[in-house]
């Protein structure tokens, strides 16, 4: 059985206009100990897909329609108290900026206690004992020292390890990464992707990673995502989409990387930018900047359907795939 | 090679970390002092930017890659050392003697919602760098100008009279590149320009700088700690460490054979997208503040190399057979 199962997921935004969807029929579903990365663009709704797992959704946001199982319960479903049971215990999350996540007038080590002490009932010695455990398993030196130290005294990457140990407190099933190593340099982020990963394996936890970057994606999770505007354009084996890419977009956004192209060559753009939330084209969503588009995408929107590598919701694949299935017709024939 | 256009040699910056005269107070050794500590961002970079290049300089945060772009600019005053454009020092002129550099060298910042005025259409914002340095042209001619510039970076002239919060990310760097251009310079520093942006809008704005350069002989001094972009991008790549340029070279002699602990370090961390890729080398520790002025070499406290001779003398940039520069004594000892 999976562990959560998210489906037909809808987040709107409410304004004074008008409804914004934010997310259109997001479906995925996530096993024990599984790692997946969702990519897109600015705009593509990662982060909110990301808050909507732990229903942290804030106003004027609001779950539409659709269900997140984790196991047999529905999160949607779950009054405050249910949901701070699974907050922090079952599903934990990381954040972008280890900064903003700290809080700055406690130190490191209050908040680990205050972490622990708020789920379970121990005293603050054996809080202390767990969280300087978990502060020397994310690799930081002399635990006991930092323990007693503010944020504002670590570096960034050491900022983002109190995190990782903060969220390995309560041993929990699923981690949401959004963005955990954006803020951090190229050698500080491959460390802390290595921590990750080692944690996850170790541990058993599923993973749900966030990021725009694919090397980093690439590093890291089995299965990937793609977003744009508000829904999954393509989801398959991570190594698989990267290679071969099916959808318009994916391969738009793999041939924009500047390692894919020789040194001194022009970059292959993707003309224009994700549309804003007001200004959602009609059919495919993609279709203004798709160098295939046809008529088609103009006015309806593509279902998924498995091209052999990965579900994907382009009809130029549909039809490509179509094609084949009719040349294999007449090769039988 | 070309002649070079800017030459910068025995570079420093300071800056005095407690400006309050009651933090200066310390107490040490039974009596109580006073002492200002400063941090030491650029510990004498010695560089050349030669015509029509494009320079990247890459580092770690707090490396002092930004503060070199602000010196070289004007926007600080370097501590020591000279900087100079063609055959004029630059460093030490004040605000009118600076104007006509200027008009030759400009900057494009990091945050494009950050630096372009958000109370002043596009139409505003380019037009008065052109009226004030062309104070003989007639309203046409500049209104002539703008629209050119704003359609030679891919936005429509019909939209300068928007607001910059009308633009994305990516329109909005390309009208900070015009505005660099409008000016017409023929040196811009670009300090991480591209590190606010997406994939697919970071390769437009790339693209738009290299059409530039090749048609206006710009030379760039690009500042980035992105590695891709780099090895695309550069002619020649500076390495730069706590204030220091550790190696300099051909961005291809560079990425092919790094020599320097700490270039071969930061090369293996970047995330490929092929699978197979060797483990990234770990460093200990993190990038110290330089409070202190280091002696011996800077990499020393993370470097698996060091020996007695790195803490005690600082290592000079030597040129190596392949044409890089590498300040590194291991090296010229020949240990690695």
């Amino acid at each position: 059985m999976n562990l959560l199962s998210v489906s037909n997921l809808n987040v709107n935004f409410h304004m004074k206009e008008q409804e914004l969807a934010a997310l259109i029929d997001v479906s995925f579903t996530l096993n024990r100990g599984e790692r997946i990365a969702i990519v897109g663009e600015s705009g593509a709704g990662k982060s909110v897909l990301g808050f909507s797992i732990v229903n942290l959704i804030g106003k004027p946001g609001y779950i539409a329609s659709g269900s997140i199982k984790l196991e047999n319960k529905d999160i949607t479903q779950m009054n405050l108290r249910q949901l701070q049971e699974i907050r922090g215990k079952r599903i934990a999350m990381i954040f972008q900026d280890p900064m903003m996540t700290l809080n700055p007038v406690l130190t490191i080590g209050d908040q680990l206690v205050e972490t622990i002490r708020s789920h379970t009932k121990i005293s603050y010695k054996d809080a202390r004992n767990i969280a300087i455990e978990k502060l020397h398993n994310v690799q930081i030196a002399s635990p006991e020292k930092r323990f007693d130290q503010y944020p504002h005294e670590l570096s960034g990457g050491m900022r983002q390890r109190v995190i990782i140990a903060s969220v390995l407190l309560l041993n929990p099933d699923i981690i949401i990464a959004d963005e955990p190593t954006t803020a951090l340099d190229v050698t500080i982020q491959a460390e802390i992707l290595q921590l990750l990963l080692a944690i996850c394996r170790d541990n058993g936890v599923a993973l749900v990673l966030i990021s725009h970057d694919l090397g980093v994606v690439s590093k890291v999770a089995e299965r990937t995502i793609v977003m744009y505007a508000g829904r999954v354009v393509e989801e398959g084996p991570t190594l698989e989409i990267i290679n071969d890419p099916q959808h318009p977009y994916t391969q738009g956004l793999l041939n924009a990387l500047p390692q894919m192209t020789l040194p001194g060559q022009r970059l292959n753009q993707i003309q224009g930018s994700m549309p804003s939330l007001a200004e959602r084209p009609s059919g495919c969503a993609f279709h203004p900047r798709c160098p295939y588009a046809t008529e088609r995408c103009r006015q309806e929107q593509p279902s998924f359907i498995y091209s052999g590598v990965s579900s994907v919701a382009c009809f130029l694949v549909e039809d490509m795939l179509n094609e084949f299935a009719e040349q294999d017709k007449e090769v039988n024939e | 090679m070309t002649r070079p256009l800017i030459q910068i040699s025995g570079l420093e910056k300071s800056f005095t970390s407690n400006e309050g005269w009651l933090g200066q107070w310390r107490f040490h050794q039974g009596k109580l002092t006073r002492q200002k500590d400063s941090v030491h961002a650029l510990n004498g970079v010695n560089l050349t930017i030669n015509q029509g290049e494009t320079l990247c300089v890459v580092g770690e945060t707090g490396c002092g890659k930004s503060t070199l772009a602000r010196a070289i600019m004007g926007l600080t005053t370097p501590t020591a050392g000279e900087i100079h454009y063609l055959d004029q020092r630059i460093d030490q002129l004040n605000n009118r003697q600076r104007m006509f550099f200027r008009r030759r060298m400009q900057m494009v910042f990091q945050n494009p919602y950050a630096s372009l005025n958000p109370r002043m259409t596009v139409y505003q914002t380019l037009s008065e760098p052109i009226s004030f340095h062309n104070p003989q042209l007639s309203r046409a001619q500049v209104d002539e100008q703008i629209d050119e510039l704003l359609e030679s970076v891919g936005i429509s002239a019909s939209s300068s009279d928007r607001y910059p919060h009308e633009f994305s990310g990516g329109q909005r760097q390309r009208i900070s590149l015009a505005r660099a251009l409008s000016v017409e310079p023929d040196f811009i520093v670009a300090d991480e320009p591209l590190s606010a942006l997406d994939v697919s809008v970071q390769a437009q704005v790339l693209n738009l700088m290299m059409d530039k350069q090749e048609e206006r002989n710009l030379s760039y001094l690009f500042i980035t700690h992105d590695l891709a972009v780099v090895e695309h991008f550069a002619t020649r790549v500076a390495v730069m460490y706590l204030g220091r340029i550790c190696e300099l070279a051909p961005t291809n002699t560079l990425f092919n054979s790094p020599k320097h602990p700490y270039t071969q370090a930061l090369l293996s961390a970047i995330p490929r997208l092929d699978s197979n890729t060797a483990q990234p080398i770990r460093l200990i520790g993190e990038v110290p503040t330089p409070t202190e002025k280091p002696i011996g070499c800077v990499f020393q406290a993370r470097c698996p190399y060091a020996n007695q001779r790195c803490y005690d003398v600082s290592p000079e940039m030597t040129l190596q057979s392949d044409g890089s520069s590498v300040a590194c004594h291991a090296i010229e000892e020949g240990r690695l």
